[in-house]
């Protein structure tokens, strides 16, 4: 098992034309994942690199029973494109496009509340480098290759500080169940609780990694929900020691803006609710494989 | 973005709430000009910089005549601001406005604010106006209100008219409020705002509701579609570089220390500076320079961080996902070239081709330090800027 997605699971590309989305599908199909279709609203009918494109998301997922999405559309755009994903009926999507305003964001989880739990749609984002099931399927921007396939599942806010865990793992020879990036924004689709209670639920995944970061309130909230119903060791990492507050640390929602949002006082928040905190940011995978051997 | 007290009052009256009748000012002259075109006795001047705290940093004085203005605001044309929150080096001040002062009977504080625990817009008050939040929080937390409004409805008159008794506003001035609370609702909504505060909006002695300060900070995913709203941006308000580097698509924040860094993601950025500090060193900046390393963009990059004189080291850390290793060195390398770099450069490089781009960074012939995880990366520059100060105040001694 792996959470989210897998080897089987079938893909579409919301935006395929794009320059982006086109070299991330190769990728993407390089590496085994089962993508089935795109949606460019107009070019219905056209293929990009043998995939076939499609007018609508309802129209690709009747015709191809498609089930999960990765959104690559422009900022102005994208919020629309999400809301369609979760009306036709896609049960995963992960949006990567950064810079979506984060009214449209608003308006984009008040649109998926419509849906009843069954049926809602998960999306993870925007603003991440997506999610990878190591040896099964990829659906976003991230490198493939410094992912070996194993037991720990890993949660993060940034892209390449989500890369460098995964590698000081790699160095290590310890592999991943599933890596999801939740994204840097201030209001995202899934927070670190969703995201933990899955992996709580997967048996495939033994250890789970946290990397947070300054500004907002989900690393707290995080620690509450650990503390009250995760079973599993948790190893975590904020970025952001030395970030002034007040100051946008390149993320939309890297702000230490309220009590709570420094670095460490959600270091100190976390270790309270019984998660080994890796100081250093270079000893993550140290730190991971310490908590292995005792587990 | 932020924008000046003035104009987040002017976008607030266009949305039915009432302020008080002032106008703008550039120089002594015209500000004294203003007051008596304006008439009245009595009149507040305030020096329009973006930060908050500026009555006690004497950003705001009341002043009896129009020679008074002219005095006062001679002091202020010109000069740096210093409040808590514009930091040491202050803001300066070009604008000035000048207000008809008015009879105050109570003060209340309003904020908007998005809401990252339920993902909405929340709204904030208390009976205890005037005083900055952080305040009232730490000293009156229970004279705070607050609301959370549903988006698909939008601030209700209920929601209002609760917020108003809890504050015990006197029921003839509840319909004032509520008109206020909506209006700075829909203008937060409407030009998608982050922030909307009015502290204070004060209840005059002839019982009159008025925003008697404002500021409002906008979404800056979000100006694409508000013209109107880009064009209040005030680049004298910011810091040079960061607005430098944001024009060039860089995200830059400078802080006080010796090691320049150029890493490509925000969250690893953040983690290079953490990794600075644990090793006894200070990080000089935050520098993002996005996901793929362009020789071009690493240019860029090492010519702002070597604008800042402070810095004695500078540290890349590229992880290279969507590019190649080999890649990012050929463009350091053109970029070492290119620019005249005087301090020692420190390179880590992981990710694909990690062997052929170390291999290229070796062969260049340049005085590059290489190192290979995150750690050594982090340690080998707070050696190299340690032994480079001792060098030079060696030389110092000498001389």
């Amino acid at each position: 098992m792996s959470i989210l997605l897998d080897r089987t699971t079938k893909v579409i590309v919301q935006g395929i034309t794009g320059k982006m989305a086109r070299l991330h599908t190769k990728d993407m199909l390089a590496y085994g994942t089962n993508v089935v279709g795109g949606v460019v609203p107009g070019k219905g009918g056209e293929t990009v690199d043998g995939i076939p494109v499609f007018n609508t998301v309802e129209e690709v997922v009747a015709k191809t029973g498609a089930e999960a999405s990765l959104v690559f559309v422009p900022p102005p755009f994208a919020a629309d494109s999400i809301m369609e994903a979760a009306d036709a009926g896609i049960r995963y999507c992960v949006c990567i496009t950064d810079g979506i305003p984060a009214q449209d964001m608003i308006r984009v989880k008040r649109y998926m509340y419509r849906y009843s739990k069954e049926r809602r749609m998960i999306l993870t984002g925007p603003n991440c480098a997506g999610t990878i099931s190591p040896g099964k399927a990829l659906l976003g921007i991230m490198p493939g290759s410094i992912y070996l396939e194993g037991n720990v599942g890993i949660i993060g806010r940034s892209g390449t500080l989500g890369y460098e865990a995964a590698a000081q793992l790699k160095d290590l020879g310890l592999g991943v169940s599933t890596s999801v990036g939740i994204g840097g924004d201030p209001i995202n689709g899934s927070s670190f609780k969703d995201i933990l209670e899955q992996f709580e639920n997967d048996d495939e995944t033994h250890v789970i990694a946290l990397i947070g970061e300054i500004g907002g309130p989900q690393e707290a909230e995080a620690a509450e929900y650990i503390r009250d119903h995760v079973t599993k060791p948790v190893v975590a990492y904020v970025a952001g020691l030395t970030a002034p507050k007040g100051r946008t640390m390149g993320h939309a929602g890297a702000i230490i803006s309220a009590f709570g949002e420094s670095a460490s006082e959600k270091v100190e928040i976390l270790s309270a609710a019984g998660v080994t905190v890796a100081e250093n940011p270079a000893i993550i995978g140290e730190t991971i494989a310490r908590v292995m051997e005792v587990a | 973005m932020d924008i000046h007290e003035y104009q987040a009052k002017e976008v607030l009256s266009n949305f039915g709430v009432t302020v008080p009748e002032g106008a703008l000012a550039y120089s002594p002259e015209q500000a004294a000009y203003r007051a008596r075109e304006m008439g009245g006795n009595r009149w507040v001047v305030k020096a329009q910089v973006h930060a908050g705290g500026r009555g006690k940093a004497g950003g705001v004085k009341v002043c009896e005549s129009d020679q008074e203005i002219q005095d006062v605001t001679e002091n202020m044309f010109g000069r740096k601001l210093i409040t808590h929150q514009t930091g040491p080096e202050g803001k300066g001040i070009y604008r000035v406005y000048v207000e008809a002062a008015m009879s105050i009977d109570r003060e209340i504080y309003l904020g908007f604010v998005l809401d990252r625990s339920t993902q909405r817009v929340m709204i904030v008050a208390s009976a205890e106006g005037g005083m900055e939040i952080e305040e009232i929080s730490a000293s009156k937390p229970g004279s705070i209100v607050r609301a959370i409004v549903e988006p698909a409805v939008g601030l209700r008159e209920f929601q209002c008219r609760q917020i108003a008794f809890k504050l015990s506003i006197e029921p003839k001035l509840v319909q004032q409020i509520v008109r206020t609370l909506q209006g700075c609702y829909r203008a937060f909504t409407e030009l998608d705002a982050t922030m909307v505060e009015v502290n204070p909006l004060v209840i005059t002695s002839d019982s009159r509701v008025i925003a008697l300060d404002a500021k409002m900070t906008f979404d800056d995913n979000a100006l694409f579609r508000h013209p109107q709203i880009s064009e209040l941006r005030d680049k004298s308000q910011e810091d040079p570089r960061e607005s430098r580097a944001a024009d060039r698509g860089l995200s830059y924040v400078g802080l006080d220390g010796n090691i320049g860094c150029i890493v490509n993601g925000a969250g690893l950025a953040m983690a290079t500076m953490d990794t600075i500090k644990l090793a006894g060193g200070e990080p000089a900046n935050f520098l993002d320079i996005g996901g793929g390393a362009t020789p071009e963009r690493v240019a860029k990059a090492f010519r702002l961080v070597l604008s800042d004189k402070n810095v004695q080291a500078v540290l890349v850390n590229i992880f290279a996902g969507i590019n190649r290793c080999d890649w990012v060195a050929e463009g350091v390398i053109q970029a070492l070239r290119e620019v005249q770099v005087a301090v020692p450069v420190i390179v880590r490089l992981a990710g694909n081709n990690v062997a052929a781009g170390q291999k290229i960074l070796a062969q260049s012939g340049l005085p590059i330090i290489r190192a290979t995880t995150l750690k050594e990366a982090a340690e080998r520059s707070v050696a190299a800027w340690q032994s480079d100060t001792s060098r030079a105040s060696m030389l110092k001694e000498v001389s």
